[in-house]
């Protein structure tokens, strides 16, 4: 009945022919009218309880066992009993293939707009943005991860689940602190040489031999220790270092060999979600553009009917709902919202630009070609270089954008800049330096550390506009790494802009 | 075409693992949590899900954050109506005013969650257990449970293997060379169809020939069975002993006059306790309620709970009646017998010397276990403190405990001794091996 009237589908119920044909249209379309270009498609249904099940475990299918997944399970799932949260409809993974989550609860018209918004969407997102090329490793993924689980699981056996329960426990408190900002990291190593990697680290555990210890020091040895001058030491140890997880992975003194790669899973998987931390509003953005694009597509074919597409429309003005800053409902500028509105703003300004348009975008106003436009913007940009480069003064006058500046030691906010002609550029600014993660997060660095000497692990926080660490979760943090450096650490506070020392804290000021 | 794979049915409680690791790790702090709870609310909430806070210690995940109320900052905000640049916005108090306008305040950590009455139960009764529940030498225990053990060539017909005998049988058939019906069909198809046609000498003599044939091989199939006693297996059981974990647990509580409705309450709240202790841990065991004034009379669970009753005070009688009960119901060669007895320790003299006649003679020789428990007023409590001087049944029972090991009593004065009480009286005896015990 469904195909004599031409639609795709008709009713609520879907089954696996229908919605292997829905995506097949909906593929082809989003193909020949959006250029879109995708990883091939692998759906899995899932029940509601696999989904919280998935949320808590930061949104991966396979993920080692830790207490705090089983924490956040707990939490979300009494969100979600009281009513207080939905469940997302579809989850995605960056990987090739492609894995989309579908709830198996969704109706038809539901599976068909998650299709085209994680499917087609999200996958050509992670196909082809430049951070998810340069920096993840789509196709290895999945495969590190099962080898994680499995390592970390054979690690409980062998040590015992306090034993990887203390080092994981250590390793999260540092995730923030556990990715490369500046440089590429490392490429992850295929399965083969994971393997050969931990069988010679099993022989040098079984063949290890306490004569070499005995042997006497060579006479080059203490020249070295003489010449061992800072500058040298940070040298050998390329610091300053950022990411601190790697640093202690391969410099901690006290560390096994089983604890190092526990860290370094922790580290892989930390790094994998960085560029999606960076493009949150873009990711989203693109695939809710997507899916409302090819939704209306599929409508003005005839091919899904008018009940379907009110359930659609209704869902969609759901996702991108985003109430005023004064609404008890506000939680933050919701990122489906205003990357929709910047995509949709981009088409428009490419297709029917007004004069300030004009002005404010040469390259783009007028151009015509706004399929072009937006997939070299979702190819070359982050949230922050996005917003900075795309937000126009219609957008901010259609949000009304303000900008409050809170000084902590003031009793008032102060109103910065409005939508009006002197504003414009400080919203755009303001908007797109609160999306900037690396600015964003503290910046700590490891400093100095001599290894031949006390081993006193010295790290620096830069202070950017007299924000601070606040002192609990600091000094909690900083026994963890503690326990992973296994001698003193201090951090010190450093002024970035004035460079002048604030102040310092050492585990030794703070005790078990 | 997508790849479909469907979850659906894939394992459940994919997350228990995970669960099971954080519920490990507040352990303790959540043992604390329900004891509390319970002690301050009804005891018989024991027994339901419960919710408790996230324990604060062993569970906070701490990274590196920024201090909110340090430095400078921004905020961008959608949905300005009326501000020009240079307006001044009070800061909202603590937790109120503007709301959410800078940040977002509400933690991960501030939150309740539901344990399942299996888990509540499971920290509330841990490291307890019925002392000496497997009453009796292995050899001397007559309760055995039937277990498969292969085949036998001899039973009851209603143990018959139909499929190992037939097997037999089919093998047998083979090696004998029984036989089979289609060759018979087949001889007796073709004499039949030799007959039909014209006659002549040579086919009369082939059609005796076959005659002869088919007679012999019907006579061979008629001496080789089709199946033989031979052949007949036989579901093979041995009966095995099985560690005698029956256990009856009297209750005995005094409801005389003397106790005033907040010992009794005391009292109650200890059986509530001890009942659910029982249910929860252990399979089969029965509970019999006995209540007392000057005559004793076992009551079911409802009146012995619920139903106010009083009179004076002969403690002797509850102990006959349950002497009584374990002669008719409970031989004490099959059942591990325990007892709890409540009073507030006011006797007659000469009925405590009765009373420890009866369980010097007769009663602690049944029982593997008699736990005594004397409700106190708090002013006595004070008084009599930690020594043995004591009401009238105090100072016989101790007489009594001196000489049995398997004899425990114990003070109440507050609702909030009861539980400490209870795992002083229930505690696992160290060394002690756990058997004939049904795991959580």
């Amino acid at each position: 009945m469904a195909s004599r009237s031409g639609l795709l589908f008709s009713g609520s119920d879907w089954d696996f022919r229908t919605l292997s044909r829905a995506y097949e249209t909906i593929e082809a379309i989003a193909t020949e009218e959006l250029h879109l270009d995708t990883y091939p498609v692998q759906m899995e249904i899932i029940s509601s309880e696999q989904m919280l099940d998935a949320y808590s475990s930061v949104g991966m299918p396979l993920m080692y066992r830790h207490w705090s997944f089983g924490k956040h399970y707990l939490y979300q799932e009494l969100l979600y009993r009281k009513g207080g949260r939905g469940l997302a409809y579809e989850l995605v993974i960056n990987s090739n293939p492609c894995i989309v989550y579908l709830m198996e609860e969704n109706t038809m018209a539901l599976q068909a707009l998650v299709t085209a918004h994680a499917a087609l969407g999200h996958n050509h997102f992670f196909k082809n943005n430049y951070l998810f090329r340069q920096w993840t490793d789509a196709g290895a993924i999945l495969s590190y991860l099962d080898f994680a689980k499995g390592y970390i699981a054979r690690c409980e056996e062998r040590h015992g689940v306090d034993a990887v329960e203390e080092i994981l426990d250590a390793a999260h408190a540092l995730m923030e602190q556990g990715v490369f900002r500046y440089h590429r990291p490392p490429k992850l190593s295929s399965e083969k040489q994971r393997e050969g990697l931990r069988e010679r680290l099993e022989y040098e555990e079984r063949s290890y031999n306490d004569l070499w210890r005995t042997l006497p020091p060579s006479k080059d040895g203490t020249k070295v220790r003489e010449t061992d001058t800072m500058a040298e030491r940070k040298k050998s140890l390329k610091l300053p270092e950022e990411n601190l997880l790697y640093f202690l992975e391969k410099n901690s003194l006290i560390l096994e060999p089983w604890q190092r790669e526990v860290i370094r899973i922790v580290r892989v998987i930390a790094q994998y979600f960085y560029p999606q931390r960076q493009t949150q509003v873009m990711n989203e953005g693109c695939a809710t553009f997507v899916h409302y694009t090819l939704m209306n597509l599929l409508f003005d074919r005839g091919l899904i009917g008018e009940g379907a597409m009110l359930e659609i429309l209704r869902n969609h003005s759901n996702v991108i709902f985003q109430p005023g800053f004064d609404d008890p409902r506000f939680s933050g500028i919701n990122p489906y919202a205003l990357g929709l509105d910047m995509m949709q703003d981009i088409q428009r300004i490419s297709t029917a630009p007004t004069a300030e348009d004009r002005d404010w975008f040469p390259d783009i106003a007028g151009n015509g070609d706004w399929r072009q436009t937006l997939l070299d913007a979702w190819a070359n940009h982050r949230d922050e270089s996005f917003i900075r480069q795309y937000l126009s003064p219609t957008l901010i006058r259609k949000w009304r954008f303000f900008v409050l500046a809170d000084a902590a030691n003031d009793p008032h906010y102060e109103v910065a800049s409005i939508h009006n002609e002197r504003g414009y550029e400080s919203i755009r600014s303001a908007l797109a330096h609160s999306y900037d993660i690396g600015a964003s997060r503290p910046d700590i660095q490891v400093v100095d550390v001599d290894l031949l000497g006390d081993r006193h692990l010295r790290l620096q926080h830069k202070v950017k506009d007299g924000i601070v660490l606040e002192g609990g979760s600091r000094d909690a943090t900083l026994r963890h790494i503690r326990k992973l450096w296994g001698y003193e650490v201090s951090m010190v506070a450093v002024d970035a802009q004035t460079g002048a020392r604030l102040h310092e804290r050492s585990t030794s000021q703070i005790g078990e | 075409m997508p790849i479909f794979i469907d979850r659906r049915l894939n394992p459940k409680d994919k997350s228990l693992g995970n669960r099971q690791r954080f519920l490990r790790r507040a352990r303790e702090e959540l043992k604390r949590t329900i004891r509390d709870q319970i002690r301050t609310g009804k005891i018989a909430d024991v027994d339901a899900e419960h919710a408790v806070s996230m324990p604060a210690r062993g569970t906070g995940e701490p990274s590196f954050n920024d201090a909110r109320n340090s430095g400078s900052r921004q905020h961008v905000l959608p949905g300005n109506k009326h501000f020009s640049p240079g307006d001044r916005l009070p800061k909202p108090g603590q937790g109120g005013g503007m709301g959410s306008a800078p940040g977002r305040t509400e933690s991960e950590d501030d939150f309740r969650f539901v344990l399942s009455r299996e888990e509540v139960l499971d920290l509330f009764f841990e490291d307890l257990e019925l002392p000496d529940m497997v009453k009796l030498n292995l050899k001397e225990i007559l309760a055995f449970k039937p277990r498969r053990a292969g085949f036998a060539a001899t039973g009851s017909p209603t143990n018959i293997n139909v499929g190992r005998t037939m097997r037999n049988s089919h093998g047998r058939r083979i090696a004998l060379r029984r036989p089979k019906q289609e060759d018979l069909d087949a001889i007796a198809q073709e004499i039949a169809s030799l007959e039909a046609k014209p006659q002549n000498a040579e086919m009369r003599q082939r059609i005796v020939a076959l005659q002869e044939e088919f007679d012999r091989l019907e006579r061979r199939r008629k001496r080789i069975a089709y199946v033989d006693p031979v052949d007949i297996r036989f579901n093979r059981f041995d009966a095995q002993p099985v560690p005698n974990a029956n256990a009856v647990m009297f209750c005995l509580m005094d409801v005389s006059g003397s106790m005033g409705e907040r010992e009794k309450d005391l009292a109650k709240r200890f059986f509530v306790l001890l009942h659910l202790f029982l249910k929860r841990r252990y399979d089969r065991t029965e509970v019999v309620f006995i209540r007392h004034t000057h005559e004793a009379q076992e009551v079911d669970e409802e009146t012995f709970f619920y139903n106010t009753q009083s009179g004076g005070t002969v403690v002797s009688t509850a102990l006959e009646e349950m002497h009584r009960i374990v002669e008719q119901r409970y031989p004490s060669r099959e059942w591990n017998i325990y007892v709890a007895q409540a009073s507030d320790g006011d006797n007659f003299v000469t009925d405590s010397e009765r009373c420890i006649a009866l369980l010097d003679e007769q009663i602690m020789r049944l029982c593997q276990y008699f736990a005594y428990v004397e409700i106190l007023d708090e002013r006595e409590s004070h008084i009599f403190g930690a020594t043995d001087n004591g009401t009238s049944l105090w100072r016989a029972y101790s007489a009594v405990k001196l000489r049995w090991s398997n004899f425990q009593m114990s003070r109440i004065a507050t609702a909030a001794d009861i539980y400490p009480v209870f795992r002083q009286l229930f505690a696992r005896q160290p060394g002690y091996q756990k058997s004939g015990e049904r795991g959580g």
